[in-house]
C-alpha cells in the first residue's frame, strides 16, 4: 500500500526534526532539552556499553561519562549526523578505553589479524528447537544472549553490537573503530558465525543434528 | 558453481543484502539444493534477531539518580562558568 511508507516517512520526519530541535536547545544550554535526550538515549547506551566492556561498573562510569562528554562537547556537534550515531561514537571510545585500562597488561587491539576461515568456526549445523523467545523467560534468554556475547574477543563483540544490535551502517562502524571496510565485515561475520554457534548448542532441536561440514 | 565454502564467505554481504544480483541468485540456488547452508543461514538470522530483538532494560533507579546528579553538577558549573 503506497499510502503507508508516505505516511511512515511524514512520521518519521516528525520525530527525526523533534529531535534536531531538542538537540538546537541543548546546545543552548537548555537543561531540560539535554535530560530529555538522556531519557531517550540512556538505556541503549548502557546496553552497549555493557556490551563491550562486559562490566557492570565500567558501563556505569561509561555512561555517566559519555552524557558528561556529549554536553561539554555539544557546541561542536554539527549535525552532519545523527545525534545517536554521534553519542555511540562517544560511548565506544569511552568503552575501549575502559576495556584497555582493565587488561593493560594484554593490549585490547580492534584490528589484530584473523586467518580463521569461516568453515572453522561452523560445526553445530541443526535448527532450532521452536522460537527461544517462546521457550524461555525473558530474565533466562537475556542471560543466555549475555554469556554468548561474553565469550567474543572484544573485537568480534564490539563490531557485533555496533552493526547488528546498535544498526549503525558498516561505514559508521569503520570509522568509529579506525578499522576499514574489509575488516568490519569480516569481523562481523565472524562474530555472527561463533555467536551463532555457541546459541545453536543451547537452542538446537536435539537429535536432529545435520552433517557439519568437513 | 557455488560451494559451502563459497556461500559461507559471501554469508555476511548475503545477509546484509549486498550481493550483486547475479550471485544472490547462485547463493539462493545453492541454499535450496543444500540442507546445511540453509540451516546455517537460518540459525545466523535468528541469532541477529535475537539480538535485534531484546529490549534495552530501564537504568536502575539508584543508577539513573547517580547520573542525573552528575549532569546537573555539570550543567551548573557550566553556566556559573558563562556567568563569571
Amino acid at each position: 500500500m503506497p499510502s503507508e511508507p508516505a505516511a511512515g516517512n511524514v512520521a518519521g520526519a516528525d520525530v527525526a526534526s523533534g529531535e534536531v530541535l531538542l538537540v538546537e536547545r541543548a546546545r543552548q544550554g537548555d537543561a531540560e532539552a539535554f535530560s530529555a535526550l538522556i531519557s531517550k538515549y540512556e538505556r541503549r547506551v548502557y546496553r552497549m556499553a555493557r556490551q563491550i566492556t562486559q562490566n557492570d561498573e565500567d558501563a556505569e562510569d561509561v555512561l555517566q561519562d559519555t552524557f558528561l562528554k556529549a554536553y561539554e562537547h555539544l557546541p561542536s556537534f554539527q549535525g552532519q549526523s545523527k545525534f545517536y550515531t554521534w553519542l555511540t561514537r562517544i560511548a565506544v571510545n569511552e568503552s575501549l578505553m575502559k576495556l584497555r585500562k582493565r587488561k593493560s597488561d594484554r593490549t585490547v587491539s580492534l584490528d589484530e589479524n584473523i586467518e580463521t576461515d569461516e568453515e572453522s568456526i561452523v560445526r553445530e549445523i541443526a535448527v532450532w528447537d521452536g522460537t527461544p523467545e517462546e521457550r524461555y523467560g525473558q530474565e533466562e534468554l537475556r542471560a543466555i544472549l549475555d554469556e554468548a556475547i561474553q565469550s567474543l574477543k572484544p573485537i568480534f563483540r564490539t563490531v557485533f553490537v555496533l552493526r547488528d544490535v546498535e544498526e549503525m551502517s558498516t561505514e559508521e562502524t569503520a570509522e568509529m573503530l579506525g578499522l576499514s571496510i574489509a575488516a568490519v565485515k569480516s569481523r562481523l561475520l565472524r562474530a555472527r558465525l561463533q555467536l551463532r554457534e555457541k546459541l545453536t548448542r543451547i537452542f538446537k532441536r536435539k537429535g536432529d543434528q545435520i552433517l557439519g561440514y568437513v | 558453481m557455488v560451494t559451502c565454502k563459497d556461500f559461507l564467505r559471501e554469508l555476511g554481504e548475503y545477509l546484509d543484502e549486498s550481493t550483486d544480483p547475479e550471485l544472490r541468485a547462485e547463493l539462493d540456488r545453492h541454499i535450496n539444493e543444500c540442507p546445511n547452508c540453509w540451516v546455517v543461514l537460518d540459525t545466523t538470522k535468528k541469532t541477529i534477531n535475537i539480538y535485534k530483538g531484546l529490549e534495552a532494560q530501564p537504568l536502575p533507579e539508584r543508577l539513573r539518580a547517580r547520573l542525573m546528579e552528575a549532569v546537573a553538577k555539570k550543567i551548573g558549573s557550566a553556566s556559573n562558568g558563562h556567568d563569571c
